[in-house]
């Protein structure tokens, strides 16, 4: 992408924003250029079709109340745009709580419906147990379980399409992430709509905020009143995507505009990636019936091992 | 030169602490002395959103807002 740099003020009005461009963007023209962008990427990805039932995963933090709050302004607009909420609990004492609290608020307050599925009640333990039973990465454990419940719940509710609240940063970050583990094959599953299957196992999943940067959702969130208290994730913070987070935020400092590059490069060759790799992820779970790379999926693989190490601990 | 003291919320951290900038400082030199990353925060004052170029004036109450996802 080209960027020009251009310093200009948008108008009188005190600024609330620098974009990535240089421009200075007051309250109500930031309002406007990012509410654009966002119908923008929608119809540039084609995310939404002319009659949906439309699931939106939500946290209740700004990313995904941000795209509750605008697809819940297109739904008002277009009545054929039907949604919903989803929350995942996955038993994180002391922030889950709080974050599901704002989402609840939030949906409450704007008579949406929130559906909440716990690990507890889906798998028989929380997060935190599963963690005290098996030696593994959190991050990897909670991301395999949050991706198959959202998958079946979706399935289940007979959702068209479920939204996500992921932004430029977290694609970035994904992208990065998987070249450096050398795990190209997940790349193929990046992207501003994924899980396109015809055989309904799959709930294809979008991602509105694709090219808003962290920065621009935050400042969306704040001058609109969706940010809460900051609350981060206990397990999040010594993460390998917090490092490359950190990485991409100083190569941003020194070189504005490079995760725009980052996302738009691989925006590039991902049909070629997928092509090469639309074989995966195409049979079915033998145990569970969900969509799978492997034999069994690794949610049940988890389930499994967490079974003999509960077996082997009594 | 004059001084002027800035009293800072980091809400990431969760933390009050004061600051002592030159009386011409700005809210980039606010956050280079903090070590903070412009990309990673949004600065308030009185509510209302300012940006790094903005000036600062002795006593005033500044909050750090992070702008990374919580996980």
């Amino acid at each position: 992408m080209q960027i020009n740099i251009n310093n200009k003020n948008c108008c009188s009005e005190k600024p609330v924003i620098q974009l990535t461009a240089g421009e200075k963007l007051c309250k109500n023209h930031f309002n406007e250029y990012f509410e654009n962008k966002v119908f923008k990427t929608i119809r540039q990805f084609d995310l939404l079709g002319k009659e949906e039932n439309l699931g939106v995963a939500i946290s209740g933090g700004k990313d995904s109340l941000t795209v509750l709050r605008l697809l819940n302004k297109l739904s008002k607009q277009n009545p054929k745009i039907k949604i919903t909420a989803i929350a995942i609990d996955e038993g994180i004492a002391g922030y889950r709580d709080k974050t599901l609290a704002t989402a609840q608020k939030f949906c409450d307050e704007n008579n949406i419906k929130l559906n909440i599925f716990s690990y507890k009640d889906e798998f028989g333990l929380t997060l935190d147990e599963m963690l005290k039973i098996l030696d593994v990465k959190p991050c990897s454990i909670c991301g395999v379980f949050r991706r198959y419940l959202l998958n079946k719940k979706s399935i289940e509710l007979k959702l068209t399409k479920l939204a996500t609240g992921h932004n430029l940063d977290d694609e970035c970050q994904s992208i990065m992430m998987n070249q450096m583990k050398n795990n190209i094959g997940a790349s193929a599953r990046l992207g501003p709509k994924v899980g396109v299957s015809d055989d309904g196992k799959f709930s294809q999943r979008i991602k509105p905020l694709y090219l808003c940067m962290e920065k621009e959702v935050t400042t969306y969130a704040f001058i609109n009143g969706l940010l809460d208290n900051f609350n981060e994730c206990p397990n999040v913070a010594h993460s390998f995507r917090a490092q490359v987070r950190d990485m991409l935020n100083g190569m941003e400092q020194k070189f504005a505009g490079t995760k725009y590059s980052i996302v738009n490069s691989f925006l590039e060759t991902l049909p070629i990636l997928k092509e090469k790799f639309k074989g995966e992820m195409a049979q079915a779970c033998s145990k569970c019936g969900e969509p799978s790379a492997n034999e069994t999926c690794s949610a049940c693989n988890y389930l499994e091992r967490l079974k003999k190490s509960v077996m082997h601990q009594n | 030169m004059k001084k002027i003291k800035i009293a800072v919320f980091i809400d990431r951290e969760n933390k009050n602490i004061n600051a002592e900038l030159n009386d011409d400082s700005s809210v980039s030199d606010l956050l280079k002395k903090l070590k903070i990353n412009p990309v990673t925060v949004i600065v308030s004052r009185n509510s209302e959103l300012i940006l790094e170029d903005e000036k600062l004036n002795d006593k005033d109450k500044i909050k750090i807002l992070s702008v990374i996802s919580g996980g």
